[in-house]
């Protein structure tokens, strides 16, 4: 067992306000090696790099439990300096780069060479002048080991993806201590060829003796390059497998794999019955970082359609784009009329509800009361609550008596937790917030209500409580509802059926008590290539 | 397809000189329709530049750290004029009266800086209008102090400065102390033109500063903030530090920048000299071409020059084309504003379109 780790995590456990969520992982990295950590969104994977990296919003929020040991030595990082100092790396998802700088300066952003000059030897070292001409050897040097022919004086800005994916490794290896280099999803931004190339520099970079700790969803490239597979899964270390170990199919179930428990009703067969309340066809919508690339499918009423998918392969940007949020392509029926896009007015008043993903810039206006916020879509746009002025129907004035009425109907039957109507928005606790939300979009009495990752950031009582919710709406008001999550299984527990997006397209639907094989599959984009072997 | 990059490139360089450009031709006619004669004009540009590009040069630093047009200098010139007042009460002329007051402006300066960064660090992404209003709000400071303490809790007791009550400093107070104290230590007359050269010569010394400031580790930090404060901060910059120093230096330059512009004027306007600073050296650093988000040493030499240009030649101007010399001072008011409320449309559209472009890329 005493092999040469570079990175050893021991029992490490966080918690959130009471939420655990990490478990007690362990995880190893000896010196050299391609470690792929892989686990579905919401497994974990990033606050433990939080923790690696001794970010802020750790310490803030009480720290961890557990060991790191680094190079056989206990570390504490504290800040992300101390990262830094002790040798960890990383190259960010999104690109950590100065677009108006040169590829030479943002490779020494912060770690610039300089030298004395008559003032700085007055005035201290902030006034020291750069050592350009070093600095742009030391950056080619970089850009050389990784292979890359591009003269280093140039911007940022403008260059191809790829090309700035390969600064940002540059960043990272220039840094002369660095062990351990942690790649964020760093394919997810590529194009094929370049993703080919990012992972032959990776097996360079561990050949020349650097651990590499590989962040990905592609399980295709975690067996094409991986020495060792670490898997994780609602907080917790789930398996550690050799790469000989290790099949496409079986990283697939340990990762998704967990008791399903339907927590309300049986999965309801609607595959050949069912009115079709809604068809979308071609639908396209721009929605940075979800973009959906052309998708079909069928709502039937009554139903609740699941969609999920990794985040970023554009399972949000479904709702998005049809509520009008986002700009969108294509044709979305509603029966047999066509429902205008780009116009979130026309959506809502053809009775479709969306209650957003992004709670708490889209969903609620905050430092307004929780009457307010439930009122205001069906106030503007149904002109309901509303009175005239001394009756002139020309000058309406909101209707207090009848929000009132409705605003505390509404916190009975959704049992809203708050001191009373009138408290803001933001004082409500995340599960309450959604509730709010969810109850502005029954007050527009919808045909069809959107909701898109309803529990998110909320903690595990309450998302119990809102799924109830939405079952109960369903099952009660015969509501049809289209829920959008990252939580697999939550999808599981009350969908009928439930749409798996990867790149943009449909991958494909799912019933609830299909295999866990089959939802990791679809959502690694491996599930077509399956069915060829 | 070479015409095409040709052509766009030409237009290129058009639209980004279009300001200048455009100043430059208004200037022109301008010049021409005042018919002044060029010595006249010569001299007036010499002494307008050597006393006013000290206080646009002092915006520049704000602008490369991201921050924006400082309109808080207008709080820096306050200090200069603390130092004058100083000065004054102790009577103390000429050049050594200058360098006197230059000393007392300068911790004043770097208080006030010091504080105005401490309030901007908090109300980041709107520091310009921060800035304005905090001019304002210092504004009525100064008038507290000046006008109610002076003769009261500050026991000064001079006829010549306290207003006839005894207490609050006068309207305008004399500077003829100091007045050309530095633009007179040299001033050659060149072909009729007589140049303020020391003045001329601190300008560009303040100009190389700048330059030299850029180049070290601190400008390459201002740099990286006016980029991106995020990826300066997770770099590991200490941006509210680098934020606080920008301010602080661009505070003391309006300071000292003050002074040199008063000991020309030779007289202050206790409660006026300062108003009109931050928008007028904000209007000819725009008029040079800059913005924002984007400004250098030659757009505030290029924008002074043409600005003040303007000022010399418009009333002039308006007095031989519609017989009334106010239509040119109107028309210069309207330039001066008009100039800072196009540019920040601009601005603002700018930012609208690159996120418009970038939502499209993604």
């Amino acid at each position: 067992m005493e092999e040469n780790y570079v990175l050893k995590l021991k029992n490490v456990s966080k918690e959130y306000f009471g939420n655990k969520v990490l478990k007690e992982v362990n995880l190893n990295v000896k010196a050299g090696e391609i470690h792929a950590l892989v686990g579905e969104n919401g497994a974990g994977k990033s606050t433990l790099m939080n923790i690696l990296f001794g970010m802020p919003v750790i310490h803030n929020t009480g720290g961890y439990t557990g060991e790191i040991i680094f190079e056989g030595k206990k570390a504490e990082i504290m800040t992300p300096n101390n990262a830094l100092a002790l040798g960890i790396g990383m190259v960010h998802q999104e690109f950590m780069l100065l677009p108006g700088f040169t590829i030479t300066e943002n490779i020494k952003l912060n770690r610039e060479i300089t030298k004395q000059n008559a003032i700085s030897r007055i005035l201290g070292d902030s006034l020291k002048s750069l050592d350009i001409e070093a600095m742009r050897k030391d950056s080619q040097a970089a850009l050389k080991k990784l292979g890359m022919n591009i003269d280093d004086w140039v911007p940022i800005a403008g260059l191809p993806v790829g090309y700035m994916q390969f600064v940002e490794i540059a960043r990272e290896i220039d840094k002369k201590n660095i062990k351990l280099l942690v790649f964020d999803e760093p394919t997810a931004v590529l194009a094929e060829s370049e993703a080919e190339k990012l992972l032959d520099t990776m097996r360079n970079l561990s050949a020349n003796g650097i651990a590499i700790l590989f962040i990905t969803h592609r399980l295709d490239e975690v067996l094409a390059v991986a020495d060792s597979i670490t898997i994780m899964r609602d907080g917790e270390q789930v398996s550690e497998m050799k790469r000989k170990d290790a099949t496409l199919a079986k990283i697939a179930q340990i990762m998704v794999g967990r008791k399903i428990e339907r927590v309300v009703h049986e999965a309801r067969k609607y595959e050949n019955n069912g009115e079709i309340v809604m068809s979308i066809r071609n639908l396209s919508v721009d929605m940075p970082g979800e973009i959906v690339k052309s998708i079909d499918m069928e709502i039937r009423k009554g139903e609740i359609l699941g969609i999920g998918g990794l985040a970023g392969q554009g399972k949000i940007g479904i709702a998005n784009g049809i509520m009008g949020l986002y700009k969108a392509y294509g044709e979305v029926y509603i029966g047999n009329t066509r429902l205008e896009l780009n116009n979130p007015r026309k959506a809502i008043e053809s009775g479709l509800a969306f209650v957003s993903e992004y709670r708490r810039g889209v969903g609620l206006l905050l430092d307004t009361s929780i009457e307010m916020n439930i009122v205001i879509s069906s106030m503007q746009i149904q002109n309901r609550f509303l009175k005239g002025l001394f009756g002139l129907k020309m000058i309406s004035l909101k209707d207090d008596r009848k929000i009132r009425e409705w605003a505390m109907k509404m916190i009975k039957d959704l049992d809203i937790r708050c001191t009373g109507p009138d408290q803001l928005a933001r004082r409500l606790s995340g599960g309450n917030q959604q509730k709010v939300c969810i109850a502005r979009a029954l007050t527009l009495e919808p045909e069809i209500l959107f909701v898109s990752e309803p529990t998110r950031g909320i903690d595990i009582g309450a998302k119990k409580l809102v799924l109830d919710l939405l079952v109960k709406l369903n099952k009660e008001l015969g509501m049809t509802i289209v829920m959008t999550s990252s939580e697999l299984g939550e999808l599981r527990s009350i969908s009928d059926r439930i749409a798996i997006v990867y790149d943009g397209k449909l991958e494909g639907i799912l019933a609830p008590t299909d295999s866990d094989v089959d939802f990791g599959l679809m959502m690694a984009g491996e599930y077509r290539s399956k069915e060829v072997v | 397809m070479d015409m095409e990059k040709n052509k766009t490139s030409l237009m290129k360089v058009f639209m980004n000189y279009s300001v200048p450009l455009l100043f430059m031709v208004i200037c022109l006619i301008g010049v021409y329709a005042s018919k002044l004669n060029a010595v006249y004009i010569l001299n007036e540009i010499s002494v307008r530049l050597s006393r006013n590009l000290f206080m646009v040069l002092a915006l520049i630093i704000p602008v490369i750290a991201g921050m924006g047009l400082n309109f808080a200098i207008v709080i820096g010139a306050m200090a200069g004029q603390i130092g004058l007042i100083t000065v004054k009460i102790f009577d103390i002329g000429g050049f050594p009266g200058f360098l006197m007051a230059v000393l007392f402006a300068t911790p004043f300066a770097l208080l006030f800086g010091y504080g105005t960064g401490l309030i901007l660090n908090k109300t980041k992404g709107k520091e310009m209008i921060t800035s304005l209003m905090l001019g304002y709000f210092a504004n009525g400071l100064y008038q507290l102090v000046f006008l109610t303490f002076m003769g009261t809790i500050i026991p000064v007791d001079n006829p010549e400065i306290i207003l006839s009550g005894g207490v609050g400093l006068k309207n305008a107070l004399d500077l003829k102390l100091i007045q050309y104290a530095v633009d007179n230590l040299f001033r050659p007359n060149i072909m009729g033109v007589k140049v303020p050269v020391v003045t001329l010569l601190l300008v560009a010394a303040l100009c190389f500063v700048i330059k030299f400031l850029v180049k070290t580790k601190l400008g390459q930090d201002f740099r990286a903030l006016g980029q991106d404060i995020n990826i300066a901060e997770v770099s590991g910059i200490k941006t509210d530090r680098i934020r606080l120093i920008a301010i602080t230096i661009s505070t003391v330059l309006a300071a000292w920048g003050q002074v040199i512009f008063l000991q020309n004027i030779g007289t202050l306007n206790t409660y006026n000299s300062h108003e009109q600073v931050g928008m007028f050296a904000i209007a000819a650093l725009l008029v040079g071409g800059a913005s924002v988000t984007k400004a250098t040493i030659s757009e505030a030499i290029v924008g002074t020059l043409l600005f003040h240009t303007l000022f010399i030649v418009s009333p002039f101007a308006g007095k031989n084309l519609f017989g009334d010399a106010q239509i040119g001072e109107y028309f210069r008011s309207f330039i001066a504003y008009g100039v800072i409320a196009v540019s920040l449309v601009l601005h603002a559209w700018q930012k609208y379109m690159n996120a418009r472009n970038r939502e499209k890329l993604e």
